[in-house]
């Protein structure tokens, strides 16, 4: 498939990776032991997807994510530090801490939405992608959401329109198997969701959202076709979700067997071995980068933790660039 | 000096724009040529434009409002037209919990300078296609809410709000968007949050705007010939509100009443009431009073909406026995 991966890129991915992995991990061990407290929505096993898009796209490029978002912030470049500091609600968090976990965003680094409504992010990316063109920009547009958006009205408005109007955009569905707490086929019949894209006259894949080098393919292709005017791709990327819809909600919906299996199919693990079988990175190297991401995470969690509320006088500020109202 | 409907007088201030400023564009169902929009407000737009700018879209109003707002945050100064108010509410996400939101979410990063300009009715066309849902958006804080009355404000209003850097709803009366109005040939911006005071008077205060001013000025002619003397106050916008004139004149009259063509439960005259009775309770000779439409669906038989909406006569009715009560 398409595009190949070189050791750098490799690399990049695989650091943003362990970064995401990492951090994550250490935001549920503070939200179970109580040190942090906020709503959280995992994103255990869609590391690669995030990191490689963040690879693939330029910092100028943009993407409009959803609430399960902390993989997807990290991986276009967001500071750690900043994003922590927003989801515990702290002055220096990328919102002054007035958006909060499920409102991140950094536009400076093309993280323009998170929005907490289900499919509410694909009609916005649209529009900025047609910026893009009225710009002659080059600027390309990744609209990423889960499965469950699939099913709902605005998805399909914003894929028929970037469609007709050949935008530089991406739709990138990362498929966990659930919608909320409901598994894919009790709530459609489509098994393989990039057959939707047929509909709009749009390319559609499906790959494996724990392979980087699969995904590294399909992304690229897509991307690639938005840069060059050839207009709007689907991509469907299959993971597996390891934990529940939010931090601290039950799966009595999945066997023990069934959330077993999933966990042993986390892509980390898989990728840090397959950067040594290609010879890409040796094990010191990885290492590091392990360590790296550890220390990281704590100099986050400790700026986060560290830093000021956010005064009680932004919360009237904002609300209108102009007033008066 | 010239006598042009309001349709031509947006037009007119679209055109305006869209030639001073490459950043705007429009959108919506119909709009380019030869269509020109269902009721031609957009017409040879599109033939100057071009259609990259002045973009026909599909029937998705989610689509629509959402390539607004994200070419909105890009640096572009969207109009997205979605014909009737009666069809926001599919697209209601988009305006509510996007454009109204991602400034706030963002913590000023981001920001949504859109026109949303949309229909209002007094019973036009039944249930669906004749609305005024004007208090929906006024509890959703973020939007601006513009409704104007007159041709020469419609053109000035609407230069206002595709500069302002908010998202703002701009609301098109259909019983006024064919009356003509006198404009000047000077087409300059009118500043949101300022009231119009259409008429001077001592009695009562008349809030009002859009479709229901017709029959306010008909009931201030009513009340005239009883020699009873009403201010008219066209609000013209609803956020922001311009709260000095409402004090100003009501202090003055120390009586208001709100006339609109929304419903009256939770219309937004509850809102201007409380404000009034807040700020000026002890002043007042009688409670402020409301006037709106019924509380039902809109009616598509003549006969049942001959007394739907507030007339010149009902509304004169109401305020001379406000008066008379006050005498006792």
């Amino acid at each position: 498939m398409g595009a190949v991966l070189d050791e750098s890129t490799a690399k990049r991915i695989y650091e943003k990776m362990v970064l995401i992995q990492t951090g994550e991990d250490r935001i549920i061990r503070g939200l179970g032991s109580g040190e942090l407290a906020f709503g959280f929505y995992p994103t255990r096993g869609q590391e690669a997807i995030a990191a490689t898009v963040g690879a693939v796209l330029d910092e100028s490029d943009q993407i409009a994510t959803t609430y399960r978002c902390f993989h997807d912030v990290i991986g276009k470049g967001v500071p750690m530090p900043a994003v922590l500091a927003e989801m515990v609600g702290k002055s220096t968090g990328t919102s002054k801490g007035k958006g909060g976990p499920m409102h991140l965003a950094d536009p400076r680094r093309g993280l323009m939405l998170t929005t907490g409504i289900v499919g509410g992010g694909a009609p916005i990316a649209v529009g900025l992608a047609l910026a893009s063109v009225l710009d002659g920009a080059g600027r390309v547009v990744v609209a990423t959401f889960g499965d469950g958006a699939t099913s709902i009205g605005a998805t399909h408005e914003a894929m028929n329109l970037a469609a007709l109007w050949k935008l530089p955009i991406v739709f990138l569905c990362q498929n966990n198997g659930f919608g909320e707490h409901t598994p894919l086929h009790e709530y459609t019949p489509t098994a393989r969701l990039s057959a939707r894209a047929a509909g709009y006259d749009m390319p559609g894949v499906t790959v494996d959202g724990r392979s980087v080098p699969d995904l590294y393919g399909a992304l690229s292709e897509a991307v690639g076709r938005a840069r060059s005017g050839q207009g709007p791709s689907f991509v469907e990327a299959r993971t597996e979700r390891i934990l529940g819809h939010y931090f601290g909600a039950d799966q009595p919906y999945r066997s023990e067997e069934e959330l077993a299996a999933a966990g042993a199919a986390e892509p980390v693990a898989p990728y840090r071995q397959w950067l040594l079988d290609e010879g890409f990175a040796d094990e010191a190297w990885l290492s590091d980068a392990d360590q790296k991401a550890v220390d990281l995470v704590e100099e986050a969690v400790a700026f986060a933790k560290d830093s000021p509320p956010t005064p009680p006088s932004e919360a009237l500020t904002d609300v209108f660039a102009t007033i008066g109202a | 000096m010239r006598r042009i409907t309001m349709a031509d007088a947006i037009n007119e201030a679209l055109d305006l724009a869209l030639s001073r400023d490459d950043k705007v564009i429009l959108m919506g169902e119909d709009i380019a040529d030869p269509t020109g929009g269902i009721l031609k407000v957009t017409k040879g737009l599109s033939t100057k434009y071009g259609t990259d700018r002045v973009r026909a879209t599909p029937i998705a109003e989610q689509a629509i409002i959402g390539a607004a707002i994200g070419s909105a945050m890009a640096g572009y100064k969207p109009v997205a037209e979605i014909m009737f108010v009666d069809f926001l509410p599919v697209c209601l996400d988009q305006v509510v919990n996007h454009a109204a939101k991602l400034r706030y979410m963002s913590g000023g990063l981001t920001t949504v300078p859109i026109t949303i300009r949309a229909m209002v009715g007094n019973g036009e066309n039944a249930a669906q296609h004749s609305q005024s849902l004007e208090a929906i958006f006024m509890s959703v804080p973020g939007m601006k809410i513009v409704v104007p009355s007159t041709s020469a404000d419609a053109r000035g209003l609407m230069l206002s709000c595709i500069d302002d850097e908010d998202p703002c709803l701009f609301l098109e009366p259909m019983a006024c968007l064919f009356q003509r109005g006198e404009v000047d040939d000077d087409p300059q911006p009118i500043p949101l949050g300022t009231a119009n005071v259409l008429r001077e008077g001592n009695d009562v205060t008349f809030l009002s705007w859009g479709g229901a001013l017709a029959a306010t000025n008909e009931a201030a002619d009513l009340l005239a010939a009883d020699g009873i003397s009403a201010e008219v106050v066209d609000l013209r916008c609803l956020v922001p509100l311009d709260r000095q004139t409402i004090l100003r004149s009501v202090g003055k009259t120390r009586r208001a009443v709100v006339v609109h063509s929304a419903t009256r439960f939770a219309g937004p005259g509850a809102e201007i009431a409380a404000f009034i009775h807040e700020e000026l309770f002890g002043d007042l000779q009688a409670p402020v009073l409301r006037l709106g439409a019924l509380d039902a669906p809109i009616p598509y038989s003549p006969s049942l909406l001959a007394d739907f909406f507030p007339t010149g006569a009902s509304i004169a009715a109401a305020v001379t026995k406000s008066v008379e009560a006050g005498a006792h």
